[in-house]
C-alpha cells in the first residue's frame, strides 16, 4: 500500500468520525468530534505540501528534492489554536452542564436528565 | 515611516488590552479609561490612514521586512481604511456605553477582551495573507467567546456553547479551504494567489473553485447567510445587548472577506450561490423581526435582514452595485448597533419587564427612548430622511441591469414593508400603549441621561452619513473601482513587475 493511500484513508476515517460525533446531541461527543476533525485537518494540512519521504525540509542549492516546510509551520499553528479552542469548549461544556443541569447541546432537558448534585459543585 | 503606521491599528489595542489587564481588580476605572483612550486613538489612526488611502493606490507594509510572497504583508486600501474607521467608531461607542452602564463591572476583563476583539477585527481588515486572515479570525473569535459570555447566566452559557461549536466547525472548514488553495497554487499571499490562479492548468481549476467556494461558505457562516444563519439570533439575543452592538461589525467581517477575496482571486462565480441565499436570508430576517417576541430577538433578526440586503448588492459583483453595497455597509452596521444600544437602554430604564415587547406604565426617559427607537427603525427599514433610504435606493438602482432585477426589487421592497410593520407594531406597543398598573410604576430605577450618549453618538454618525451622502458615495465609487482592480492590488503588493518568481 502506498503512503498516499494510507494518509488519505486516515484523513477520511478521522473526518467521518468527526462529522458523525459533531452531529450528536450531547456536548461531550461533540467536543470529541471537534478533536477528531482537527486531527484530520492537521494531517490534511501536513499532506498539502505533497508527501515526500526522507528529504530535508530546507532548501539548499545542490538539493534536487526537499519537503515543503510551510505546511509544517501551518500545522503547528493549527495545532496550537485547535488545542486552545478544545480546552475552551471543554470548560464551557462543563460550566454549561453544572449551570443548566443538562449536557444537551440545545440546553433542553431530556426525559431522564442527569442532574448534578448541587453540593458537589464546589 | 508612514507605511509603518499601517501596523499601528494592531499594536495599539494589543498594548491597551494588556495595560488594562493590569488594573483588573481594584482600579478598574483606570482600565476603562485606557480602553476608551485606545478607542479614541484608533479613531484618529483610522482617519489618518483613510486620508492616506484616499490619496493613492493600495499600500503594502511587509512585516519584519520579508518580501511579499514569502513574508506576511499588511495591505491598506480604501476598503480596509473604511472598515477600520467603522470598527473604531463602533468600538468607541461600546466602550463608553459599557463604562457608563456598568456592564464592565458585571464580570471579569471586559475591557481587555474588547481590545483584543478589536485587534482581531483590525487584523482581519488589514492582512494580505490568507492564513494570517485565519489567525486573526481566531483572535477575534476567542475574544468574542469571552465577551459573549460576559455577565454569564444559564441561557447565555447554552447559547455560548453553540456559538463556540459552530465557529470551531467554521474554522475547520476554513483550514480545509486554505489547504486546498495552498496545495493548488503553492502560496497563501492573496495577491500572489491571484496571479497564480489565473495561470493554473485546466485540471487544477476545479480544485481552485472548490477551495474558493469553501472559503465563501466560511465567510457566509460569519455573515449569517441562509442555511448558516441559525447560530446568530440565539447568540445575539442571549448576550448582553451592548456586546451584541459590537458584534454588529462581526457579520460585516464576513462580508468584507467576501468582497476582498472573491473578485481578486476567484472572479464572480460565487455570485450564483450568494445571491439566492442572500435574498432568502433577507426574507427570513425580516419575517423573524415580525415574529419576534423579545426586543433582543427583534434586533438580531433586523441585523440578519439588513446584512442580507448588503450581501445581495455584493453578490451582483458589479462596480455600481458594489459602490451601493459599500455605502450601505457603514449604514447597516451603525443602524444595527443603534438598535442594540436602544434595546439595552429600554431594558435598563424600564427596569421590570426586561426585553419583552409589552406595554408598560409611563417611565422617565420614555420620550427620548421612543425617539431613539423611531430613528433606529426608520434607518433599518430604509425610510427617508436617514441614510437607509439612500442606501436602498442605490442598491435598487444598481440592480436594474441585472438579470435578477425583478427578484431583487421585490425582495428589498417587500422585506422593507415587513420590517416596517414589525417595528411599528413593536414601537407602538412599547411607547404608545400604557399599562395603567401603578404598583409596578413605583419601583422603577431613575434613568441617567448620560447613558444615552453613545446611542446619540451613533445617531449623529448616521445623520452625518446621510448629510454627507455625496462625498461618501464618491469615496465608495472609487473604493469599488479599487476592489475590482485586481492588477493594481497585485502590483502594489508584489512590486511593479508583478513579482512571484515561484517557490
Amino acid at each position: 500500500m502506498s503512503i498516499e493511500f494510507l494518509v488519505a484513508s486516515a484523513i477520511g476515517v478521522l473526518t467521518m468520525a468527526g462529522i458523525y460525533l459533531c452531529l450528536r446531541g450531547r456536548t461531550f461527543p461533540v467536543v470529541l468530534g471537534l478533536v477528531m476533525l482537527s486531527y484530520a485537518i492537521n494531517l490534511f494540512l501536513f499532506a498539502i505540501g505533497r508527501l515526500i519521504v526522507n528529504r530535508p525540509p530546507l532548501y539548499e542549492k545542490d538539493l534536487v528534492e526537499y519537503t515543503d516546510p510551510l505546511p509544517q509551520a501551518l500545522v503547528l499553528t493549527a495545532i496550537v489554536i485547535s488545542f486552545g479552542m478544545t480546552a475552551l469548549a471543554v470548560v464551557l461544556a462543563l460550566r454549561n452542564f453544572l449551570e443548566t443541569g443538562t449536557d444537551q447541546v440545545d440546553g433542553i432537558l431530556e426525559a431522564d436528565p442527569p442532574r448534578p448534585d448541587p453540593k458537589a459543585r464546589s | 515611516m508612514m507605511d509603518a503606521l499601517i501596523a499601528a491599528p494592531l499594536l495599539l489595542p494589543a498594548f491597551a488590552g494588556t495595560a488594562s489587564l493590569l488594573f483588573w481588580l481594584r482600579y478598574r476605572w483606570i482600565g476603562a479609561i485606557i480602553s476608551i483612550a485606545s478607542m479614541m486613538g484608533l479613531i484618529a489612526l483610522a482617519i489618518v490612514l483613510m486620508a492616506q488611502a484616499a490619496s493613492g493606490g493600495a499600500i503594502a507594509y511587509a512585516l519584519g521586512d520579508w518580501p511579499a510572497p514569502f513574508g506576511i504583508v499588511l495591505v491598506l486600501d480604501r476598503l480596509s481604511a473604511l472598515m477600520l474607521l467603522l470598527t473604531a467608531l463602533l468600538g468607541f461607542a461600546v466602550a463608553v456605553h459599557a463604562a457608563l452602564t456598568g456592564l464592565d463591572r458585571k464580570g471579569w476583563h471586559f475591557h481587555p477582551l474588547l481590545q483584543f476583539q478589536l485587534l482581531g477585527i483590525n487584523g482581519a481588515f488589514l492582512t494580505g495573507d490568507l492564513f494570517n486572515l485565519f489567525v486573526f479570525f481566531e483572535v477575534l473569535l476567542i475574544a468574542s467567546y469571552g465577551l459573549m459570555l460576559h455577565g454569564q447566566g444559564a441561557q447565555r452559557l447554552s447559547a455560548g456553547i453553540q456559538y463556540v461549536i459552530v465557529n470551531l466547525l467554521g474554522s475547520t472548514l476554513f483550514l480545509i479551504a486554505l489547504g486546498l488553495l495552498y496545495g493548488v497554487t503553492g502560496t497563501l499571499n492573496m495577491a500572489d494567489m491571484a496571479v497564480r490562479a489565473g495561470a493554473l492548468p485546466e485540471g487544477d481549476q476545479g480544485l481552485l473553485r472548490a477551495g474558493g467556494l469553501l472559503l465563501a461558505v466560511v465567510f457566509a457562516l460569519k455573515a449569517a447567510l441562509l442555511p448558516l444563519h441559525l447560530w446568530l439570533p440565539r447568540t445575539y439575543a442571549a448576550t448582553a445587548p451592548a456586546v451584541a452592538t459590537l458584534f454588529a461589525i462581526m457579520t460585516k467581517v464576513g462580508a468584507y472577506a467576501i468582497i476582498r477575496t472573491m473578485p481578486l482571486i476567484f472572479g464572480d462565480a460565487a455570485g450564483t450561490f450568494l445571491l439566492p441565499s442572500a435574498l432568502g436570508t433577507m426574507l427570513l430576517g425580516f419575517f423573524g423581526l415580525l415574529a419576534a417576541r423579545g426586543l433582543a430577538d427583534m434586533a438580531a433578526f433586523g441585523l440578519i435582514g439588513s446584512t442580507a440586503t448588503l450581501l445581495t448588492a455584493i453578490a451582483l459583483f458589479d462596480g455600481h452595485a458594489m459602490a451601493a453595497a459599500l455605502y450601505y455597509l457603514p449604514h447597516t452596521t451603525l443602524t444595527a448597533a443603534l438598535l442594540f444600544l436602544t434595546v439595552d437602554l429600554i431594558i435598563r430604564w424600564r427596569g421590570v419587564e426586561g426585553g419583552a415587547i409589552v406595554p408598560t406604565p409611563h417611565y422617565k426617559g420614555q420620550g427620548w427612548l421612543g425617539f431613539q427607537f423611531l430613528a433606529a427603525a426608520v434607518a433599518l427599514v430604509g425610510l427617508p430622511p436617514l441614510s437607509g433610504f439612500v442606501g436602498k435606493l442605490l442598491i435598487l438602482q444598481a440592480a436594474i441591469p441585472s438579470a435578477y432585477m425583478v427578484a431583487i426589487w421585490a425582495f428589498v421592497l417587500g422585506t422593507s414593508l415587513l420590517g416596517l410593520i414589525g417595528l411599528a407594531r413593536a414601537g407602538s406597543t412599547l411607547f404608545w400603549k400604557e399599562d395603567a398598573n401603578p404598583a409596578i410604576a413605583a419601583d422603577r430605577p431613575a434613568p441617567r441621561a448620560l447613558e444615552a450618549l453613545p446611542a446619540a453618538f451613533l445617531l449623529i454618525l448616521l445623520a452625518a452619513l446621510t448629510a454627507g451622502a455625496g462625498p461618501a458615495t464618491a469615496y465608495m465609487e472609487a473604493t469599488s473601482a479599487q476592489v475590482f482592480d485586481a492588477t493594481g492590488y497585485v502590483r502594489s503588493v508584489l512590486g511593479p513587475e508583478q513579482g512571484g518568481a515561484g517557490r
